[in-house]
């Protein structure tokens, strides 16, 4: 997985709330079986025309956000599936954080997958962001995982919580099942002792 | 310390726990579909991995198959749906995994097969690569649904690393009324706390309305436990659940049996166990329910009328105003003068049989509307072949109904069945998101009963005015 360490860049707004994965990556293009190439299709028809033409006040094709890599987003983002062409998509396209005031679980989950943060925040805090990205061009944010802030275009400072072990796997970009593998003697004995427990499973 | 039923499944599946509380949770199913499960398996080839439990694996092809009579043929698919359900095949035969191919009486859709072979038992863990999982919790096990990441995690380690949610309880007291059903109670329920209202909690349901469901209304309730934002739904097992496993393929037998079963009755709420959240609804003020906007929390009974942008606060006036737009509804119109194009029943919320009879019982000596496009998606080949037996497929197709394979259909729209742009339907899925049945679709969500009146009027209708 890629790390997350600091993070510099233009943060596009989508103030709608309950932005879901439906709306990030519509089904149709689920029939893949790579991760990869998704970005083209993110936010797919609120983004193009059936004809394949640009819907020109769509945020991420205003030229100022076009190259956004954060998104202030509305309440409860990426509610809906477990796909995880949500955040793939995302990723494709450039975006490694999504700042809000909740997101839904799974989503929430699949990004720290594949080294995306989201960050939840206080209402003010989300309120005070997204004007700050309406700014166009000059709404550059920088996000630094390690000392858990997010530095405005003004120079104003916030900070934010994340858990400490999904901080540590972001920092340093590993990988969940490698960990996991490391402890198989764990899995081992468990599995021993509930076959004893639940011998019906 | 009293437990919650939820405290006690969780516990008895740590394998470790680390300081911060994050730990690994032993998974005792893992059900899998065709669409987020290829980039796992190919993790798993490219790491040199193998699957570490292939006899709690079980997969089937449900999201992307055709529901046409004349599926056999592989050509009705799209090639790129066909190469995910030819790669599901080959996934499935090269890890050892349980496999329903389509061609299989048994294959349905995913959390329909699980309960139907007794894959799923009370006291479990299930995951699965999608986020109606939560339906298994109506037997009692602790139900989720993952991200193709943590499909392969699962598939490598039989584990997960998870963070404990918080607890909520939602009561529905009481007895419900005629005409409203397991679907209405968990639309009242995300009507009330919002999409966002169970997030970071799993939710156990009780009370006597639930009590009083049957297993196949229990899962339609806990199916819907992510659209109101939870990790999990889940209902204590009773007798009810333990007859509905007994006799199933994979459910244990005899001596087994009674082993299982003597534990399965440990598993409730212990008296005064602590809930973080608690919300109660009373069986007897639930209506029939409706869906007008593109959010599942967007419910009213069908006797209301289209609400106003203004009676919303904050974020969701805007949102509001624009699902009136896409869903092309006016402030103030009554939700029974909306006409319908397309009746869809089926769907893991209501694809079991007690729904087909639901419905059926509506329909019978009855015609759709004229013009009405009308279908009936089973939840899986069994659940067809049962509705065969009892006569209910000869009142769909005598009504005008089409009589579809077992499949997801239209609850998603990746096969063929989806929505024209501004066709509007009544559908007895889970999600009414802007383009969910197809770009440009118009979905409202109810019940099955509700589905079949309206085929009948051709507008969005109270049963109750039908029976």
């Amino acid at each position: 997985m890629e790390k997350f360490t600091t993070l510099t860049g233009v943060a596009a707004p989508m103030p709608l709330v309950n932005i879901d994965t439906d709306m990030i990556i519509p089904k149709q293009f689920l029939k893949t079986i790579k991760r990869t190439g998704l970005g083209a299709n993110l936010f797919d028809e609120m983004r193009f025309n059936t004809d394949g033409s640009e819907i020109e006040d769509f945020v991420l094709n205003k030229p100022a956000y076009r190259e956004a890599s954060i998104l202030v987003a509305g309440d409860n983002f990426g509610c809906g599936s477990s796909r995880e062409h949500a955040p793939w998509a995302l990723a494709d396209f450039g975006i490694r954080c999504v700042i809000s005031t909740s997101f839904a679980d799974i989503f929430f989950n699949n990004c720290f997958k594949n080294g995306i943060l989201p960050i939840v925040l206080p209402q003010e805090d989300v309120d005070k962001l997204m004007d700050d990205a309406e700014r166009g061009a000059n709404a550059v944010m920088t996000v630094d995982l390690e000392a858990q802030t997010i530095t405005g275009p003004d120079g104003g400072t916030i900070t934010f919580d994340v858990e400490p072990f999904r901080k540590h796997c972001l920092l340093n970009g590993l990988d969940d099942i490698g960990l996991t593998l490391q402890k198989s003697a764990s899995i081992d004995s468990f599995e021993a002792q509930y076959a004893q427990q639940a011998p019906w499973l | 310390m009293a437990k919650t039923l939820y405290d006690k499944i969780w516990d008895a599946h740590v394998v470790h726990e680390d300081t911060d509380g994050t730990s690994l949770l032993y998974i005792d199913r893992h059900l899998v579909h065709e669409v987020t499960s290829p980039q796992a398996f190919e993790g798993l080839r490219m790491a040199g991995r193998t699957v570490r439990a292939p006899e709690k694996t079980i997969a089937v092809p449900d999201h992307n198959v055709p529901t046409t009579l004349d599926r056999a043929n592989a050509a009705t698919m799209t090639e790129d749906s066909r190469i995910q359900v030819e790669a599901l095949d080959k996934n499935a035969k090269e890890f050892g995994i349980h496999y329903y191919p389509v061609s299989d009486v048994r294959q349905g859709i995913v959390h329909i097969v699980g309960p139907e072979q007794g894959w799923t038992l009370p006291g479990m863990t299930v995951v699965c690569g999608d986020s109606h999982t939560a339906t298994h919790g109506a037997f009692g096990a602790l139900a989720h649904g993952i991200g193709t990441s943590e499909v392969e995690h699962v598939l490598a380690t039989q584990t997960l690393i998870q963070k404990k949610s918080k607890n909520m309880k939602v009561e529905i007291t009481g007895s419900l009324r005629p005409g409203v059903t397991a679907k209405d109670i968990t639309m009242a329920v995300i009507g009330q706390t919002g999409t966002a209202g169970g997030t970071g909690y799993v939710i156990e349901y009780c009370g006597q309305a639930i009590e009083e469901l049957s297993m196949e209304g229990r899962m339609t309730v806990c199916n819907m436990a992510i659209e109101g934002g939870a990790r999990a739904g889940l209902i204590a097992p009773d007798e009810k659940t333990f007859a509905y496993c007994m006799g199933r393929p994979h459910a244990p037998k005899g001596a087994q049996w009674e082993a299982a079963l003597a534990y399965w009755k440990t598993l409730k709420t212990d008296e005064g166990a602590h809930f973080d959240k608690v919300v109660t609804i009373a069986g007897e003020d639930i209506a029939p329910l409706v869906t007008w906007g593109t959010s599942p929390e967007d419910v009213l009974p069908i006797t209301a009328t289209v609400p106003s942008p203004e009676d919303f606060e904050g974020g969701k006036v805007e949102a509001a105003r624009r699902s009136l737009a896409y869903m092309g509804l006016e402030p103030g119109q009554k939700l029974s003068d909306v006409t319908v194009d397309t009746v869809f029943i089926g769907s893991c919320t209501n694809g079991r049989i007690e729904d087909l009879r639901a419905a059926a019982a509506v329909l019978k000596g009855k015609k759709i509307k004229d013009g009405m496009r009308a279908m009936v998606v089973p939840g899986s080949g069994l659940v067809r072949a049962q509705a065969e037996e009892e006569g209910l497929a000869d009142i769909f197709k005598e009504a005008g109904f089409e009589w579809r394979m077992a499949g997801c259909s239209m609850c998603l729209a990746m096969n063929p069945d989806q929505l024209k742009p501004e066709e509007r339907c009544i559908s007895t899925s889970n999600r009414n998101f802007e383009g969910r049945q197809g770009r440009g679709g118009r979905t409202h969500l109810a019940s099955p009963a509700m589905a079949a009146a309206a085929a009948i009027t051709g507008r969005l209708t109270d049963v109750r005015e039908l029976n």
